[in-house]
């Protein structure tokens, strides 16, 4: 057993030499309901190398990590480290075994002190006295400096990174994995978490870096896997060219038909430099939308689209600037009055912030029937109604089934059904997600059927065929500022792929 | 399907009585004697019977009152506090108004109407505009509540003579609940419960404010994206429940007791929380199960007479058939998640 203050030796020093250890997943598979996060991952990290897991959020990637790291128990699958099989599911026999994950918001308790931190979960017992000299000298060799006395909350995201590296690798880790670790730190603090990252790694250390960010990638590792819809589609030693990354990222994306060009009429959305007040938020947004125009948001899930669509929803009151709807000024209103100006917003998470579980698709159109105003409720009527505009929308379903027995795209097709006639403004994030074909076409026709009858569509997509067949104009996000606007007529699936990384095509 | 369902609704009630058996014999009492002293201490007199009815109604009408705010997804645990309050306020007016009984009557069900609504929306008050979970609030108004009518008792309301836990002075006959003959239960406090429980449950079948508080209590981002007024139902919901339990307290003082005493919630308030919980939060179930937990409460004090066993035993056979039943339902729940994960893997 060795003493607490030499548990920390440079890995490698241990049972295999520097450049020999490796570490392999096999057929890992994990889904949660309908979804497969991750459907047979196989992948090899070797040591001294540092590997790059690129794909969009959802791709997988954070599932696969979690997996690794025991934070998730896996439906099949194993991990395999130096040709030993680790647990599964559980950190403590993960860290155990040498593998630490550092997540994407760093898991420390904000009252407590940096040796509180330090010691927490370690499960050694050791004196605080000796934990603070161990402290001081892993820290130092990175060139981390920390008071043991200070509450972490005083910290910045970037030192809270730093000493959670630092206890992950006093506890022993040799393989560190990294969940998009430049989310919210300063240009210098990523400077020398990447320096450290490099140094870790010619120390003969496995260390995985996620991101969704290609420049980031393409600075730090050496190696790439890109993972779409929770497999990996690719590997990659790096340099390599972008557009090859890009391509294997967003897959090969169909020119589309050209659209009809949509007869645009008045003025329905300005904004007038507005900011909205949240987080990941941190452009300023001028923009006029017209009755009948079709705007997407592109760009990679958290750069800003989702606190911008809300903004404009009237959810999140902006921090500076204007928002007007219809010529009303309605930067200080509340969210009922954007509804009664017209607006409706469709948010991602349908079962979340769209339906309600427990409630019958009934019960639901008469919630959301506007016109129809009384105390008691006529059931009757209610369900005959139900019953046609079930029929109409081709949901699958009775008047009596919850939203919560609906497929996805059934419940889409509720959501849609629920919508007000004669909106000004529509605001969507993921209009498709998780659909079939043929579910996405039928939505896309309902939705070009209001656009032309005056209402303006915006929505967010990932799916860069979805944005360039239907958009007339793109609004490209990059951390949290609109990078670009472009006609949709005038760009292809690469130059938007090369945007929403971040970087003009050369 | 349908044998199993009447078997799964029949096993918590029979595990209840095996451990209620279990519980009996281990302090030596032979446990049908204990069932028949129940019954009959409960329904087998005139004054039984009219013990029963008299808890039944402060407890079925704080039960209804709970459907309301369990569906809007709120722990009211302040309904005892507002059963209190409604207790005072009725007793205010009994003790300030001299008037025939018909007009005194109506003016003290109102007062305790009052009294419960204004109690129920100040928890909701804390909740909406003061972020303080409506279970703390709640909480902490009932000892404020429960501290109030002891200070009026042995305070300002106090017994002519000497102040005592025991009560304030017998209200003016004006101020009884009108009874017939030897049965002490008074028919308007049973008419008047049984109003609020058809009341309540046509509320939350048939109207908009209903569907709404469900929608509310179910998933209360998605109501408010849809547009409802989350504020105001949650409000809405503390009123109500307020107002019942209200109701309850000045029948419960002027039927029952025919005075104010300290203890005048007698626990309604939180038993009614475990009426709700075995009926499902639904209301058409809440009458006969709050029946039998008022024949199980009056009951058991037959226990201690007869067996000298202590009456919290009925509390105790209370809280183990609820516990039961939750844990029945949960493992049902349970079955159901790992069936459907089944089907869809093979599907």
């Amino acid at each position: 057993m060795p003493s607490p203050s030499s548990a920390w030796r440079p890995p490698g020093g241990g049972s295999s030499l520097p450049g020999t250890m490796s570490l392999e997943l096999r057929g890992i598979r994990k889904r949660y309901g309908p979804v497969r996060a991750c459907d047979g991952v196989d992948l090899r990290l070797e040591a001294g190398a540092i590997h790059g897991l690129l794909g969009e959020n959802g791709a997988g990637k954070s599932t696969l990590m979690k997996v690794l790291s025991g934070f998730i128990s896996p439906d099949a699958g194993e991990v395999v480290l130096d040709g030993r099989a680790v647990p599964l599911g559980s950190t403590r026999a993960a860290i155990r075994a040498g593998i630490g994950m550092l997540h994407q918001d760093p898991l420390v308790f904000l009252p407590f002190t940096v040796l509180d931190n330090f010691l927490l979960g370690s499960g050694r017992r050791v004196s605080r006295r000796v934990a603070a000299r161990d402290l001081e000298r892993v820290s130092g060799e990175f060139g981390f400096h920390f008071d043991p006395d200070a509450p972490v909350r005083s910290l910045t995201v970037g030192e809270r990174q730093q000493l959670e590296i630092t206890r992950l690798l006093w506890l022993g880790a040799r393989v560190l994995i990294l969940d998009e670790p430049t989310t919210g730190i300063s240009a210098v603090q990523q400077e020398r978490l990447f320096a450290t990252l490099r140094a870790l790694a010619a120390k003969g250390m496995i260390v995985a870096f996620v991101s969704h960010k290609l420049e980031e990638v393409e600075a730090l590792c050496t190696r790439v896997s890109v993972m779409r819809r929770g497999r990996v589609v690719g590997e990659a030693a790096l340099p390599c060219p972008t557009e090859e990354l890009v391509g294997l990222m967003f897959g090969r994306v169909l020119t589309p038909p050209p659209r009809e060009a949509a007869a645009v009429g008045d003025t329905v959305l300005e904004l007038e430099r507005m900011s909205p007040g949240e987080r990941g938020a941190a452009g300023e947004h001028d923009l006029t939308a017209r009755a009948g125009e079709v705007i997407g948001l592109a760009g990679l899930e958290g750069s800003g689209q989702r606190p911008f669509l809300r903004a404009c929803a009237g959810l999140v009151r902006p921090a500076a600037g204007r928002i007007r709807v219809g010529g009303r000024d309605l930067t200080a209103a509340h969210y009922r009055d954007f509804l009664a100006a017209g607006v409706h917003f469709l948010p991602a998470g349908r079962l979340e912030e769209g339906l309600i579980g427990g409630l019958t698709i009934t019960e639901h159109f008469v919630l959301t029937d506007r016109g129809k105003r009384g105390i008691t409720v006529d059931w009757p009527a209610a369900e005959a109604d139900a019953a046609r505009r079930i029929e109409d929308n081709l949901i699958v379903g009775r008047p009596g089934s919850t939203a919560g027995e609906l497929s996805g795209g059934n419940q889409q097709r509720l959501l849609l059904a629920m919508m007000p006639p004669g909106l000004r403004l529509l605001l969507m994030e993921h209009p498709t997600r998780g659909l079939d074909l043929e579910s996405a076409d039928w939505v896309w026709r309902r939705l070009t059927e209001r656009a032309r009858q005056g209402t303006a569509i915006v929505f967010a997509s990932a799916d860069l065929d979805e944005l360039l067949r239907y958009s007339d104009r793109i609004l490209v996000f990059f951390a949290g500022k609109v990078l670009k606007e472009v006609e949709a007529a005038m760009v292809d699936g690469e130059e938007l792929g090369y945007l929403i990384g971040g970087k003009e095509r050369p | 399907m349908k044998p199993r369902r009447l078997l799964s609704g029949l096993l918590p009630l029979a595990t209840a009585l095996a451990f209620g058996a279990l519980l009996l014999f281990s302090v030596d009492a032979p446990p049908l004697e204990a069932l028949r002293l129940i019954y009959r201490g409960a329904l087998g007199s005139a004054g039984g019977l009219s013990s029963t009815l008299m808890a039944w109604v402060p407890l079925v009408l704080a039960a209804a009152g709970l459907v309301i705010t369990f569906a809007a997804g709120l722990w009211n645990i302040g309904i005892e506090g507002q059963i209190v309050m409604g207790a005072i306020a009725a007793t205010a007016v009994a003790r300030l108004v001299e008037a025939p009984s018909a007009l005194l009557l109506p003016l003290m069900f109102l007062a305790g109407l009052a009294g419960g609504l204004l109690w129920g929306l100040l928890v909701g008050s804390l909740r909406v505009f003061g972020r303080v979970n409506e279970i703390f609030g709640g909480l902490g108004l009932d000892f404020v509540a429960t501290g109030l009518v002891v200070y009026l008792v042995i305070g300002p309301w106090k017994r002519a003579g000497s102040a005592s836990t025991s009560g304030t002075d017998l209200f003016a006959r004006e101020a009884w609940l009108p009874t017939t003959g030897r049965f002490t239960a008074s028919y308007v406090a049973l008419a008047v419960a049984a109003a609020a429980v058809i009341l309540v449950y046509l509320l939350m079948r048939g109207t908009h404010f209903g569907l709404r508080l469900r929608a509310l209590g179910a998933n209360s981002r998605s109501a408010f994206l849809m547009g409802i007024t989350t504020n105001r139902h949650l409000l809405g919901a503390f009123a109500i429940c307020g107002a019942l339990a209200g109701l309850g307290g000045a029948l419960h003082a002027s039927g029952f007791h025919h005075k104010l005493v300290p203890a005048v919630s007698g626990g309604y308030g939180f038993l009614g929380i475990l009426v709700v919980l075995l009926a499902g939060f639904r209301a058409a179930w809440i009458a006969p199960i709050a029946l039998f937990f008022a024949v199980i409460s009056v009951g058991s004090t037959q226990l201690q007479l007869t067996l000298q066993l202590d009456s919290a035993l009925g509390g105790v056979l209370q809280g183990v058939l609820v516990l039961f039943t939750l844990l029945a339902g949960g493992w049902q729940l349970r079955r159901s998640y790992r069936r459907r994960r089944l089907t869809q893997e093979e599907g």
